[in-house]
């Protein structure tokens, strides 16, 4: 469906285009990272998102959020989606869709939660589950441009299984020096780990930063996990308009 | 109604997914602009604001007191904009994003 030619930067983020599915990569047993191929895509900043459009045969349209895990590949986007049993379009995106197949993405949209590498504050970055995709961006981006802007991640997850990119994560990879990564495990810790916990404020104060660092802070999660987490970090004296958050509900998705 | 949402607080996502509906109607980025809202006088940026719904209707309430501030609904047609709980909307134009 083009649109009219209506010039410039609105045309590129608003219309919806064609994207061909190329790859699919399992990333935990419920989790699937999709790589799209996507014409014309213009790139996208760490952080931002495209809207999805699936439309059934019977002409069912679902329209969904999810974030962009990676920088651009020239015309290719990753995205990473969870298997749910009750999101109307994660199962589909997750489980029934197979490479060659074409849906419908808009964007890269947003331009509040996202990390610019021209910044250089301290980062922080804070995630629950799926709220990973995003911040993982965000480390992704800074490797591939070499910055050296110090990052800190701690990362919540029920279960060592549970954990996305996990390789590359746990292996810190050339170009990471600078970041540090801390795994949160809530349900099963690793052989050897500490004992199941959430994320308290302490842990937020040992592994993050010192608010007098003046750290910007990006946390993304689940609802609660995201209300939690941000208010922990007002109460440890973070600047409130430091903090950027970005929250999905139950049922998956970014 | 209230009440009924506050018995499920996790069902809402937050104003970052009106990017894309926005951008429809916006020329420059909308969920980066900062409201001011009606009832309780709070600012802050859209990307701050409670979504409740999916799809083809979109409400969006204060962060602080939970009253609507925004609403979008879409049809194959047109887009209806409800800004009756916003006293202002403030755009960034000019910057880059």
């Amino acid at each position: 469906m083009a649109r009219a030619a209506v010039p410039g930067r609105l045309a590129a983020r608003s219309a919806w285009r064609v994207a061909n599915l190329v790859e699919v990569r399992p990333e935990t047993p419920t989790a699937r990272t999709l790589v799209l191929e996507v014409p014309g895509w213009p790139g996208h900043l760490a952080g931002q998102h495209v809207d999805v459009r699936l439309t059934s045969e019977d002409g069912y349209v679902a329209e969904r959020a999810y974030s962009l895990g990676a920088p651009a590949d020239d015309e290719r986007v990753e995205l990473t989606v969870q298997v749910v049993g009750d999101g109307e379009v994660s199962p589909f995106l997750g489980g029934g869709l197979s490479p060659g197949d074409p849906l419908e993405v808009r964007g890269p949209l947003g331009g509040w939660f996202v990390w610019r590498p021209e910044d250089p504050s301290p980062v922080l970055l804070v995630a629950g589950g799926a709220g990973i995709v995003p911040l993982m961006a965000m480390t992704r981006t800074r490797r591939l441009l070499g910055s050296r802007v110090p990052f800190r991640l701690v990362y919540s997850v029920r279960t060592p299984a549970d954990v996305y990119y996990a390789d590359e994560l746990l292996n810190p990879q050339p170009g990471d020096a600078g970041l540090e990564v801390t795994i949160v495990y809530t349900r099963e810790s690793p052989p050897g780990g500490p004992p199941p916990s959430r994320v308290r404020r302490e842990d937020l104060a040992e592994h993050g930063w010192p608010p007098e660092l003046a750290p910007l802070c990006f946390v993304c999660g689940p609802t609660g996990f995201v209300e939690a987490m941000a208010d922990a970090l007002v109460a440890l004296d973070h600047d409130p308009a430091r903090i950027r958050t970005e929250r999905f509900g139950p049922t998956g998705g970014t | 109604m209230d009440e009924d949402l506050d018995l499920y607080p996790d069902l809402y996502e937050d104003g970052n997914a009106l990017a894309g509906p926005l951008d429809e109607v916006f020329a420059v980025e909308a969920s980066t602009a900062v409201t001011r809202c009606a009832s309780c006088g709070r600012t802050g940026r859209v990307a701050e604001l409670r979504v409740y719904g999916r799809g083809a209707g979109l409400v969006a309430r204060c962060a602080g007191c939970q009253e609507v501030v925004l609403r979008i609904v879409r049809t194959p047609r047109e887009v209806w904009l409800d800004l009756r709980g916003t006293v202002s909307l403030r755009l960034p134009v000019g910057g880059p994003g």
